[in-house]
């Protein structure tokens, strides 16, 4: 029989529709090696991958039917195989289900979006961005194993490629009643542009740009700087890029080294996904826009003028 | 058909935001509370259903401090037909197993065909209790759905995660939760107004729905540290005078950023 280590630490990895790691789970690997042992779990496809971002014992069970209740099947049989010390899930819409049925299912609390992992001498520990980045906060569960989802992009520490021992996890499926899942289409991912939750730069446009054709102004910046696009709500609502590059309070929450905004006031839930980031730029032309308040370096002036000159100058050099 | 709509009270994200450095909890009165605006769209997607069928009902269900009860009744303004509000001192600074087996076991009270509630709350932003009620009922979750459409016997829709966008479909009861894709809220009218102040609004405690909100021999969820972090200072601002890209693409060289 396999054993598990007493400091196992079992991360649920997603996978996408054709079968892959879906990005996040490098992440979940790493932080789960700040802590312990980390003990993957796959459910459907994929498996083989986990080896290699540092998983010394990959569980692997078939894909169900329906929405949510096989993996929580799934999580459950592996809590009570491995024991883990923690429960590692990705912050994702999937995850997000999966963390809150499986606690509601084995009467756990659990701690959402952890940007980090550690341990004090009590256990394993979650750390938390509260409001925008304005309060770091961190929590524990008062026994039992600590249950977290995982802020995608958050975690930068990568474990080491491991050997990996696959085993297959019998899962009894109960008889919770699940939601069908009718047809499934891939979401199509840029493939030349680095991956917003966990980019080192950030080129943002908002409902300053005016129109999709003229968004693609934020995007030549992005290409030239090898930064991700993200997007203001108001941009989004526009319909000039979808909805999950919407950066702020109900978007994905950024903190890159640099981050651009272009033609976005700065609201304060907008402020409230990437006031975290290292250097930020603002380029509008109202001088009193919120934006400029948490700007390093900001330029009042007309995006239309301001950035073919600054892809200009970029270029020149590199030429 | 009976449409329970979930709903919170929040701190207006439009203000600034305060957590109460010994405790960790939301400092109520430093910001002004509003409906969560996810919990009016979830509002408007019940009534949306309801403007169509006679048949269908749509109740509130909020589980928040006495003083939560105006911000409630915005939701009976709306259109909603009445109110269900769980108030408990034990409940102040629940977590969110404790928050689900509350409102999972006033939903069991109350009786529904169909739930519906917000992705994520903006204060909160956990993300997790439409999952963990649905679990605690057992019945089916659609969660982040993006369009819904509502029948008499089932529910269907369009749910985007960061991977796929998919089809789900179930029958009733359910229980669903939406994004902010929806469209916005209605604005309450005079009239609405007027009638709200006549509409069942119910509160109960801990007690009726037969909860201990002080075990100890759960796990509950424990905040063991806060720091405030500073906030940002502005830095330089410059007004374009015809050369303010070139010294921006100066800037993000010096820093080695471009
Ligand atoms: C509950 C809730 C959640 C929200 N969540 C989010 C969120 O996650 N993310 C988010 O972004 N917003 C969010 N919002 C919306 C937010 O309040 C703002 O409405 C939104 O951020 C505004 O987007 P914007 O800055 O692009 O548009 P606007 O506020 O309209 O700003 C456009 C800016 O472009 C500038 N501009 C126009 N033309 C030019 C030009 N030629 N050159 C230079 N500058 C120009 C203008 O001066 C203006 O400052 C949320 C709101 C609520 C209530
Ligand atoms: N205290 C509460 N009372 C009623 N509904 C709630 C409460 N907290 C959360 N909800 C519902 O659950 C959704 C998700 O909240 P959360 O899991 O906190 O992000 C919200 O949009 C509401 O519909």
């Amino acid at each position: 029989m396999t054993t598990f280590a007493n400091d196992s630490i079992l991360v649920l990895l997603d996978t996408t529709p054709d079968g892959q790691l879906a990005a996040s789970s490098a992440a979940l690997v790493g932080a789960a090696s700040q802590v312990g042992t980390p003990v993957a779990l796959v459910v459907g496809e994929g498996a083989d991958g986990a080896g290699a971002l540092g998983a010394a014992q990959v569980l692997h069970a078939a894909a169900g039917d329906g929405l949510t209740v096989p993996m929580v099947d799934a999580v459950a049989a592996a809590v009570e195989l491995v024991q883990p010390e923690a429960i590692l899930i990705s912050n994702s819409i999937d995850g997000r289900d999966v963390a809150g049925r499986l606690a509601a299912r084995l009467g756990l609390s659990v701690a959402v979006d952890a940007v980090d992992i550690s341990r004090d001498d009590q256990g394993v520990v979650a750390h938390h961005s509260v409001y925008g980045g304005a309060y770091n906060v961190q929590s524990a569960t008062t026994f039992g194993p600590l249950l977290a989802t995982l802020r995608q992009g958050a975690v930068e520490t990568r474990a080491t490629a491991a050997e990996a021992q696959l085993i297959p996890l019998d899962v009894a499926a109960t008889q919770a009643p699940a939601a069908s899942i009718d047809s499934v289409e891939p979401v199509v991912v840029s493939s030349t542009r680095p991956e917003l939750r966990s980019a080192a730069r950030v080129v943002s446009g908002g409902r300053g740009l005016g129109s999709a054709e003229s968004f693609a102004l934020v995007e030549s910046l992005a290409d030239a700087l090898g930064a991700a696009v993200g997007a203001s709500r108001a941009a989004v609502d526009a319909g000039y890029v979808p909805h999950a590059l919407q950066v702020g309070q109900t978007g994905v929450s950024v903190s890159p080294q640099l981050y651009i905004a272009v033609g976005i006031s700065g609201a304060i839930q907008h402020r409230a996904g990437m006031q975290t980031a290292k250097t930020i730029v603002a380029i509008n032309k109202d001088a009193d826009a919120p934006i400029f308040d948490v700007a390093d370096f900001g330029i009042v002036g007309d995006l239309f003028t301001v950035l073919p000159q600054l892809l200009e100058a970029l270029d020149a050099k590199k030429g | 058909m009976k449409i329970v709509v979930l709903v919170k009270e929040v701190p207006d994200t439009w203000g600034d935001r305060v957590l109460n450095l010994e405790t960790g909890l939301a400092d109520r009165a430093a910001s002004e509370a509003v409906l969560d605006e996810i919990g009016e769209r979830a509002i408007e997607v019940a009534l949306s259903y309801a403007d169509e069928h006679d048949d269908a009902e749509v109740v509130l269900l909020s589980m928040a401090p006495e003083s939560a009860a105006a911000t409630i009744r915005k939701g009976l303004a709306m259109g909603a037909a009445s109110a269900v509000h769980i108030v408990d001192e034990a409940l102040h600074g629940a977590d969110l197993s404790l928050t689900s087996e509350v409102l999972a076991a006033a939903l069991r009270k109350a009786g529904f065909d169909l739930v519906i509630t917000g992705n994520q709350s903006t204060d909160g932003v956990a993300g997790v209790l439409p999952a963990m009620i649905a679990e605690r009922l057992g019945i089916p979750q659609l969660t982040a759905l993006t369009e819904v459409t509502i029948e008499a016997e089932r529910v269907s829709g369009r749910r985007v995660t960061d991977v796929a966008t998919m089809q789900v479909s179930a029958p009733l009861p359910a229980l669903v939760s939406i994004t902010e894709a929806l469209p916005d809220a209605r604005f309450p009218n005079f009239k609405g107004i007027m009638a709200a102040k006549k509409k069942p609004y119910e509160t109960w405690s801990l007690a009726d729905l037969e909860i201990d909100g002080e075990r100890v021999d759960v796990p509950r969820s424990i905040m063991t540290a806060i720091a405030e972090r500073p906030p940002r200072q502005a830095g330089v601002k410059i007004v374009d005078e015809g050369d303010a890209g070139q010294k921006l693409a100066d800037f993000l060289r010096e820093n080695r950023l471009a």
